[in-house]
């Protein structure tokens, strides 16, 4: 074992050694994330599966967050077409509104707010419950009883949210589109089948699905956070506490990366 | 200090100079230990001196420092996966809180190895559930319950009832009557007893409570500052002449013993 004093530091040093020191905990903590991942999808890629728990997951991931991702949709797109409409009107370009109101929504807002819902809904949900898990030694209790707990319950996870958040993002693309044309056709004078006719006319294949290979990409991270907080969790309900937290912020803050990063990817393409 | 270890044949746990350290505290400190087939083996000790952390190593559960922990002979550590998994598929364990899985019915929880390891169809599986759950006194109406809604003494028994299930070569117990009052206790000491000598199976218990300890134990050994201190016959333990074991049988705050606080 590594001996817990360390050397002398001159006081002046002092910063240095504490920021090398973030440093190497971040790069640790990074590395222990992506194999947790690895291990995770290797899991889930390879049998055997427990198809009861990767039910279980999909009800609760998708059918059980379809409320609040449609409400966030809704209120987004109607939101955004007032906007979207008023900028258009400063070059005379208003009537852009309902193309621009589809793009936004499908490659951008549809995909990252279903996530940061889910950010909030299932990562916090994965980390208390496996956290728990983890506190009054169910997770041993698993290993104990020749059942492998990357196989029962982190591979049903990752595999249930990576199927069902592009789902629900074709969901919030539909209801997100929708709530801009009730705001187009109810308050900004907006023709209904126009409306309808230039948003479907507009939308590229690709439009769409560069949407859902984000969402496929953020419900792995909204799975893995979960996961790996509860799974890692020590020290009782606290501890528990800390890995929801901690699950939901990098979650969050690892979808708004990885959009970046996709979005630079996508628009090089 | 301690005794002999048995003889005649291969031990079917041996802990053979297992080190296991938290951070700067060592908990274990090269334990030797070693249990025969067939044989239940309690050890108790004060808080905190390594032994849950001895039978987590022994059950797999995590890995030690340095040293080896043997099954039937072989290092577990050597061992391929899929002859690790074999060994370790042997073996049962009672968790001190129970450990029951909050989200499935008792029956589920008893079968849970049949039906998620052995792949035992639902219905088999839980008809033997049902037996497992007989054979700790209780019904099978009691299947159907979820885990919260059973006091602690029913947990227990149904932790019991899962670890039994399977039949398997080893069961470690550990803190089995912790939180129990007198009765219950003593309930769970004679069904612990009843599933080890019915099984024919090794058993390794971790105590607090000497009455446990005298009642299930064929052997007893004293674990203190993470090396065993003595090792005797269960009928010995009153009469060991071992300071560690005396103070801690008569619970006195004077001894060799450091109290956890």
């Amino acid at each position: 074992m590594a001996s817990s004093q360390s050397p002398a530091v001159p006081i002046v040093l002092q910063p240095v050694r504490s920021v090398g020191r973030s440093v190497i905990d971040m790069l640790r903590t990074a590395g222990r994330v992506a194999l947790f991942g690895v291990r995770g999808a290797a899991c889930a890629l390879t049998p055997p599966w427990f198809g009861g728990q990767l039910a279980r997951q999909l009800m609760s991931v998708g059918y059980f967050s379809l409320p609040v991702v449609g409400l966030t949709a809704v209120f987004t797109g109607a939101a955004l077409a007032p906007n979207i409409y008023t900028g258009g009107g400063r070059f005379n370009a208003e009537q852009i509104m309902p193309q621009i109101v589809a793009l936004g929504i499908t490659r951008e807002l549809g995909p990252v707010l279903a996530a940061l819902m889910l950010a909030g809904r299932v990562s916090a949900a994965m980390a208390a419950e496996i956290g728990a898990m983890r506190a009054t030694e169910q997770i041993d209790a698993l290993k104990t009883l020749s059942t492998d707990p990357f196989r029962y319950l982190i591979a049903p996870r990752l595999l249930a949210t990576v199927i069902v958040l592009p789902l629900l993002v074709i969901v919030a693309d539909i209801i997100g589109i929708a709530g801009g044309w009730v705001v187009a056709t109810k308050t900004l004078d907006f023709n209904g089948a126009v409306y309808v006719k230039n948003t479907w006319d507009f939308l590229q294949d690709w439009d769409v699905e560069s949407g859902l290979i984000k969402a496929a990409v953020f419900g792995f991270i909204v799975a893995l956070m979960g996961c790996y907080h509860g799974y890692n969790s020590s020290g009782g309900a606290r501890g528990v506490g800390r890995a929801t937290t901690h699950a939901v912020v990098s979650a969050a803050i690892l979808i708004f990366a990885a959009d970046y990063l996709l979005t630079a990817v996508f628009t090089h393409k | 200090m301690s005794a002999p270890k048995p003889t005649g044949t291969t031990p079917k746990l041996e802990w053979k100079g297992v080190r296991k350290a938290f951070d700067s505290k060592k908990v274990l400190q090269g334990l030797d230990l070693s249990v025969a087939p067939g044989k239940s083996l309690v050890i108790i000790g004060g808080s905190g001196q390594g032994k849950s952390v001895a039978i987590k190593i022994a059950a797999g559960l995590m890995p030690a420092d340095s040293g080896q922990m043997l099954v039937d002979g072989r290092d577990l550590a050597g061992l391929p996966p899929k002859e690790r998994s074999r060994a370790l598929s042997g073996m049962g364990m009672l968790f001190q809180g129970g450990a029951l899985f909050d989200s499935l019915t008792v029956w589920e929880n008893v079968a849970f190895r049949l039906i998620n390891a052995d792949k035992v169809p639902r219905k088999e599986a839980k008809k033997r559930a049902v037996e497992a759950l007989a054979r700790v006194r209780l019904g099978p109406q009691v299947g159907d319950l979820y885990p919260s809604e059973l006091s602690g003494g029913m947990q227990k028994r149904v932790g019991l009832a899962r670890a039994v299930a399977a039949n398997p070569e080893v069961i470690f117990f550990d803190e089995p009557t912790t939180g129990l009052d007198p009765i219950t206790s003593r309930a769970i000491n004679a069904l612990i007893t009843e599933q080890v000598k019915g099984l024919g199976c090794t058993a390794v218990t971790i105590t607090h409570d000497l009455e446990s300890a005298r009642t299930v134990g064929d052997e007893i050994a004293m674990l203190n500052d993470g090396v065993i201190v003595w090792r005797g016959p269960a009928a010995d333990i009153d009469r060991s002449g071992n300071p560690y074991v005396d103070q801690f049988v008569h619970g006195r705050a004077e001894g060799p013993i450091k109290p956890a606080i």
